[in-house]
């Protein structure tokens, strides 16, 4: 039994079957890597596991509870966070700003009328959010204004921020679309030292194979909607299925 | 001291200062000069200046911190007003029982237009806040007149059956509004030399009011509230992807502009105790959206600096009219006087509408901060002249 289970999932938007009875299972702290061409339905996976849709029929469990008809933020509330594509930061906040909201959210839960106490009283949250920024390498922009970040850095950032809430499971979507070669190498080691050292289970949507392939220990490829294997990256590798259907362009 | 970082004491005390002295500060003419006309040093527009100061330093709540851009803020405003007025012709003249009504009636009734309004956020919202606002100002000007009534106003009349107090005085006239015995309307002239300088009960009670909501207001932008509502203005998705349910946050802060909005009519009402239904009109609901645009939103002051602004073109710049002109340009050449009198005209007097907006456009278009972005700017320029002059090659910056 995976910390997330998702079985039988099926979602149409009119006439296009954007998945098809999708099963899927992810280990407790793997990295489990959800692949396929375009189109193939990643993107609305990863919705359907975040709340932002609701699946026709199917179920998806996430540590024994079910997650379907739940907000974003109660999802997140339990133990799911989300890195997206583009970082979705507090651009207007600074850095430092931006750390300590995810760490209140964590203390005080998805609504809290704190409104008459300084920010900066609250200890715990100060020196967590200024231990997770250290972590990050990020102490010395903490006064920075988010927007101002290089891509990389907000990249960080937002990883940083979803870490700071402990989250059981990190999922990201492409995160190193458009990256420089060693931007991406960074995040590689980044993941993989997050999923080592922080015991948290990856779940992780990409075209890049290089980071596929260097991080995943079990990969599931989807196309048309409807999941074409689920298999260790050695045998993915091989797979001739796999390969006429998504490798055979790339690999 | 109370909580709060230097700079904000600092900002505190500025304001407090400035309430305290305004009767000097807005005096600065001999009462006989011939700019006698500029000082606004009289308690009504005193009044008036930190009332709808206190509308500004709620609605900036709401639009300065979350973003969003309620078009229908006087609603709760009228709302506060009413509510006062009642409060004068059923319980007592005291002003506390009638301005804590207002206040709670504005909560209740923003409570109600906020939970609807806020399904929807950008323009729709405005547009359902702005919709809520004219069917408030609509009703009250005709179903509702047995509660507002109507068109004349809701005014004190001899027969009120005031349960704490008398329905009329002993000389047969309408009580007057007092905090404990003292009137709202009593005023002490000080005059010095060829000053006459205003001291008014009312205007201290509301300037008082001010200092604390502005306190109130200063504690909300550096709480974590305070951060939370921020990180809605800048990015909702994130907010839900974060755990945090934006929803009550927006509420919340709706909630709290409305009830400053309802302070600001309840003490409306008790400095002259009668309730309109323009005051909820849509141009009444612009007007602090204005304020808080031309002062600075999402600053702390520039919304008291903005309502002072607009308040102050409103009751000066109205009351130059034709003959006022004349009489500067007296001195001139008759061809040459008239002439400048109809240059200026346009400008003054009924005009002044036309002066206020290409004020904001130009503060707008250069200033997008507002006025505090001005006064930034000005400070900064200072500074580095100064610099420039003590020493030519002050480089101190730490190189990162």
């Amino acid at each position: 039994m995976g910390i997330l289970e998702v079985k039988g999932v099926n979602k149409r938007f009119g006439g296009l079957q954007a998945l098809g009875d999708v099963n899927l299972s992810v280990k407790e702290n793997s990295v489990h890597a959800i692949i396929g061409p375009n189109g193939a339905g990643k993107s609305t996976l990863l919705n359907v596991l975040v709340g932002k849709l609701i699946p026709d029929t199917g179920s998806v469990m996430f540590d024994g509870q079910s997650v379907l008809g739940r907000a974003p933020y109660e999802i997140n509330q339990m133990g799911i966070s989300r890195v997206f594509q583009t970082p979705e930061i507090f651009g207007d906040l600074t850095v430092m700003e931006n750390m300590m909201i995810p760490c209140f959210a964590k203390r005080d839960g998805a609504f809290e009328m704190n409104a008459i106490a300084s920010v900066l009283s609250q200890k715990d949250v100060v020196e967590k959010a200024e231990h997770m920024l250290k972590e990050m390498n990020m102490a010395d922009k903490r006064q920075m204004h988010a927007a101002a970040l290089s891509r990389g850095d907000k990249r960080r950032l937002e990883i940083g921020m979803c870490l700071s809430q402990e989250p059981r499971l990190l999922l990201l979507d492409e995160p190193t679309a458009g990256m420089a070669r060693a931007d991406t190498n960074n995040t590689i080691d980044l993941l993989r030292q997050i999923n080592e050292e922080r015991n948290i289970t990856i779940a992780i949507i990409e075209h890049d194979m290089h980071v596929v392939f260097s991080l995943a220990d079990r990969i599931t490829v989807l196309a048309q909607g409807k999941p074409l294997v689920e298999d260790d990256p050695q045998n993915i590798r091989g797979n001739p299925l796999v390969r006429e259907a998504y490798l055979g362009e790339s690999a | 001291m109370f909580g709060m970082n230097k700079n904000d004491t600092t900002m505190l005390l500025l304001v407090a200062v400035l309430t305290m002295l305004a009767p000097f500060i807005l005096n600065p003419f001999p009462t006989d000069s011939g700019l006698a006309q500029f000082n606004a040093g009289y308690p009504d527009l005193m009044q008036r200046f930190v009332i709808f100061g206190i509308f500004a330093i709620g609605f900036n709540i709401l639009f300065g911190l979350t973003g969003y851009l309620s078009f229908g803020h006087a609603a709760f405003l009228g709302v506060g007003s009413y509510s006062a007025v009642w409060m004068f012709k059923l319980l007592s003249m005291n002003v506390i029982p009638a301005i804590l009504l207002s206040v709670a009636m504005a909560g209740v009734f923003a409570l109600v237009i906020g939970y609807i309004s806020l399904r929807r956020s950008g323009i729709y919202f405005s547009i359902l806040t702005l919709a809520f606002a004219q069917m408030s100002f609509n009703l009250a000007y005709s179903v509702l007149t047995p509660i507002t009534n109507g068109e004349t106003g809701l005014q004190l009349t001899l027969n009120d059956p005031r349960i704490l107090g008398v329905s009329q005085t002993a000389d047969g006239s309408i009580p007057v509004t007092s905090l404990f015995g003292m009137e709202m309307r009593s005023t002490y002239e000080m005059v010095v030399g060829p000053w006459a300088f205003q001291f008014n009960v009312g205007y201290y009670l509301s300037a008082l009011v001010l200092l604390a909501v502005f306190y109130l207001s200063i504690r909300i932008f550096r709480s974590p509230f305070g951060l939370m509502l921020r990180a809605v203005k800048s990015n909702q998705q994130r907010m839900n992807y974060t755990g945090l349910n934006t929803r009550p946050y927006t509420l919340a802060a709706f909630v709290i502009s409305g009830m400053y909005a309802g302070l600001a009519g309840g003490l409306l009402a008790s400095m002259d105790p009668l309730a309109g239904a323009e005051r909820m009109q849509w141009t009444a609901s612009g007007e602090v959206v204005l304020m808080t645009i031309l002062g600075g939103a999402g600053t702390l002051i520039g919304p008291v600096l903005g309502a002072g602004f607009i308040k102050y073109f409103e009751n000066i710049f109205s009351k130059i009219n034709e003959s006022v002109l004349h009489s500067w340009f007296s001195a001139l050449p008759d061809g040459l006087e008239d002439l400048l009198v109809t240059l200026v005209y346009p400008f003054v007097g009924k005009g002044w509408h036309m002066t206020l907006g290409i004020l904001f456009v130009l503060v707008v278009v250069f200033l997008p901060g507002g006025l505090v972005e001005g006064g930034q700017r000005i400070t900064t320029w200072l500074r580095s002249k100064k610099a420039d002059g003590n020493k030519p090659t002050s480089t101190t910056e730490p190189a990162e």
